[in-house]
């Protein structure tokens, strides 16, 4: 069977000179970079490199860059973090429904600690009101965490806009920035972040490594205590592997992804519109002019997202619905509730997210089989 | 199995116990294109009793049904009906007992759930049939009217559970292990090789891993709330109870009552709170009325003289079945009968072949 990969946004695959990288540096270099001797110098270097490469892609200084685990670490180090080291001066944080569950549940967990939460509504296009934002910060406010990028639907914030606002009442702004670096620019110094999370995998780099950019002068209790790893910002022995693979991953990023992402967005409005000139009654979900290239989110009325899903994997094709959920069953979108789209609408909503390796045979092998599918599903079934 | 000579799409729903993984294995190797379903019925994260039990529908039995799947090469997928399984089998089954009735939550989740949400769900992804692991049979006749029987171990014989299936529900449905007994089902699992094969049974109420409904029961609508007395059917109060719904028609022990005779439990009325107890011979009744009755097949005479069981561990007795108004039905037992108990299933059965059934009001 054919197998057709529309998951980007869920993970990504391990580039080939990544990978390539990465067991080099398996392959030659062991030592701990904490360590005064030869060893730990040839692997210390080689992380310091990393970091300048990610820093470049991000428009950040590479000091300000602190590995992790992976972006849900960098996301639970930013909010928690953040809380920790500023409970004296407010216990106020300001977010949406919308986030990825890392910083939804990570503001949750503040919440049931005595820390309040103002959950900013967004429009059906998945944009908060920046009005509205201004008016929620109060003297006790002491983050505003919003994302550059929608998981589900890759709808754009104006994080720029976000950070002046931030900037100007003296509140720290961390972005999650996971969906999006490696797929549109970004800019750490241009948006006024003090905070900004990303993840190798999203880009193509293998899982078990993300960052948090945090902006020099930023106050943040480190969630991980230990040893004096990352500046004392993050203890653990360093993923070294991992961080050489994200470095690279981020140079690749850095020379590709305009011509990449030129290329995908066409493939996803070539799948976008094909399917919606093949099947009646699809929706687009979140607005479509501010989006990621390689991203979505279509709505099948009359069919449940995951039969839909369910026979695109028998048909060979990884679409989701979202955010997997750790036992691999379906929960209806809380991102898609957070724009107010009608439930029911809501439950045929399929996330297609395309990548480098995404064919215009892939897209039009999609085109094939998914009328079939929404028309028996439509049908009730019958075969 | 084949369909104009065709190997089939089957969904096998596995439960990560020995029988569905070896419904799915068998199906596989028949050369079918099976696809493996686990249903999430109930979060287990719930569960506030003591620690440590095994349980079914829990994520370590998904767990192995994937292992399983992983094992045989087929698709496995995880269906979520935890919204649906508390309004159509959990709630139900409280209700229930707060009524004074005796529920059989399995028969509710193959009527509500198994053989219609998931059944809706395998027909969504262009299968042929759903397949169980239950120990029973389907015999289909050329005009394609099927016949429910029971399993051929009569000891693992699982027809009671199934008697509310409609000639739809039955026509898409297969039970590959209903002619083996278990002991094959569990050669079978070993010379699979699969992974479940030395596992043990799973208990009774999957959404109650320790077994104590009780518990259950008072943290969903709080403790003490039809304590009340035991009584005799003179209404003389012989003592004090901490709730009916602790107590089911037939039961002897746990009444703590010094009397000359064993008492056993006669009625519950969970309206006046009371248990009424009386001596063993007062157990016995010459009939039940039965309500929601489903035919498997319409019967050709009225009345109909059969036999039935009144719960699952019962040995069918003759009985003569009159259908009354609005799908319910009187049923006349041959031979007085003992622990006629409200709430629980009576399945009527000629010979091996299962007629339909009630629920005993």
């Amino acid at each position: 069977m054919r197998h057709i990969y529309l998951d980007y946004n869920a993970t990504a695959p391990v580039h080939s000179e990544v990978l390539e990288a990465f067991t080099a540096f398996y392959r030659e270099r062991y030592g701990n970079p904490s360590s005064i001797h030869w060893a730990g110098r040839r692997v210390k270097g080689a992380v310091e490199k990393a970091r300048e490469k990610v820093a470049l892609l991000l428009n950040c200084e590479p000091v300000e860059v602190v590995f992790t685990s992976c972006g849900t670490e960098a996301d639970n180090m930013a909010v928690k973090g953040v809380a920790a080291a500023l409970h004296d001066r407010g216990n106020h944080i300001i977010t949406t429904r919308a986030e990825h569950p890392a910083v939804v549940n990570s503001c949750l967990a503040l919440e049931s600690q005595g820390f309040e939460v103002t959950w900013l509504g967004v429009d059906s296009d998945g944009m908060p009101d920046l009005a509205e934002l201004e008016e929620a910060i109060t003297p006790k406010t002491i983050l505003i965490s919003l994302m550059l990028a929608n998981h589900e639907t890759g709808v754009l914030l104006p994080v720029r806009e976000i950070g002046e606002i931030a900037a100007r009442r003296r509140v720290y702004f961390h972005c999650d920035a996971v969906q999006a670096v490696g797929k549109v620019p970004v800019d750490f110094k241009g948006m006024n972040a003090g905070l900004l999370a990303l993840s190798g995998h999203k880009l193509y780099a293998p899982k078990g490594i993300g960052a948090l950019v945090v902006r020099k002068g930023v106050k943040l209790a480190p969630l991980i205590h230990g040893g004096p790893q990352e500046r004392n910002r993050r203890a653990g022995t360093e993923n070294v592997a991992g961080i050489v693979a994200l470095g690279k991953a981020c140079e690749l990023a850095l020379d590709a992804m305009t011509a990449d992402m030129r290329r995908i967005a066409a493939l996803r409005a070539r799948l976008e519109e094909g399917l919606m000139a093949a099947i009646p009654d699809v929706r687009v979900n979140g607005g479509r002019e501010r989006r990621l290239p390689n991203t979505t989110n279509l709505s099948f009325l009359g069919a449940e997202a995951d039969s839909l899903l369910l026979n695109l994997d028998l048909a060979g094709v990884a679409a989701s619905s979202g955010s997997a959920c750790s036992s691999g069953t379906l929960k209806a979108s809380p991102v898609l509730a957070a724009m107010g789209i009608d439930p029911a609408r809501a439950r045929g909503a399929v996330r297609f997210s395309l990548g480098r390796e995404t064919t215009e045979a892939d897209v039009d092998y999609v085109l094939g089989v998914m009328p079939g599918i929404v028309e028996r599903l439509r049908k009730g079934g019958a075969r | 199995m084949m369909k104009n000579g065709k190997h089939m799409r089957i969904v096998v729903a596995m439960s990560g116990g020995v029988d569905s993984s070896v419904t799915a294995a068998l199906l596989k190797e028949e050369g079918h294109e099976v696809i493996g379903i686990s249903m999430q019925v109930w979060d287990h994260s719930r569960f506030k009793g003591e620690e440590s039990f095994g349980s079914c529908c829990s994520l370590d039995d998904i767990h192995d049904a994937r292992r399983v799947a992983e094992q045989l090469d087929i698709p496995f997928y995880v269906v979520n009906f935890e919204e649906e399984f508390q309004r159509l089998v959990i709630d139900d089954f409280v209700a229930e007992y707060f009524r004074g009735r005796t529920p059989n939550p399995c028969v509710r989740c193959n009527q509500r759930v198994k053989f219609e949400l998931l059944l809706r769900k395998c027909m969504e992804l262009g299968a042929d049939f759903l397949a169980t692991g239950h120990y029973a049979r389907i015999e289909r006749d050329v005009s394609g009217v099927c016949r429910l029987l029971t399993g051929v171990d009569r000891g693992k014989d699982q027809s009671y559970f199934l008697f509310t299936l409609t000639q739809e529900q039955l026509s898409r449905t297969l039970f590959p292990l209903g002619g083996m007994t278990k002991g094959e089902v569990r050669r079978l699992a070993a010379r699979f090789a699969l992974r479940v094969a030395e596992k043990g049974e799973s208990q009774e109420i999957c959404f109650i891993p320790d077994n104590d409904y009780v518990r259950f029961l008072e943290e969903e609508r709080g403790p003490g709330l039809l304590s009340g007395n035991i009584v005799d059917n003179r209404e003389t109060v012989l003592g004090s109870h901490d709730g009916t719904y602790r107590y089911t028609v037939g039961q002897r022990k746990g009444l703590g009552i010094a009397h000359p005779h064993p008492l056993y439990v006669l009625r519950v009325d969970a309206e006046r709170k009371e248990v009424i107890v009386g001596e063993r011979a007062e157990l016995a009744s010459e009939g039940l009325t039965a309500g929601n009755i489903n035919w498997i097949v319409a019967p050709s005479a009225s009345p109909v003289e059969t036999t039935c069981k009144i719960r699952y561990r019962h040995h069918p007795v003759h009985c003569r079945v009159e259908p009354l108004r609005e799908g319910r039905a009187a049923v006349c037992f041959a031979e007085p009968e003992k622990s006629v108990t409200p709430g629980q299933a009576v399945v009527f059965y000629d010979g091996d072949v299962v007629l339909g059934g009630g629920w005993i009001e």
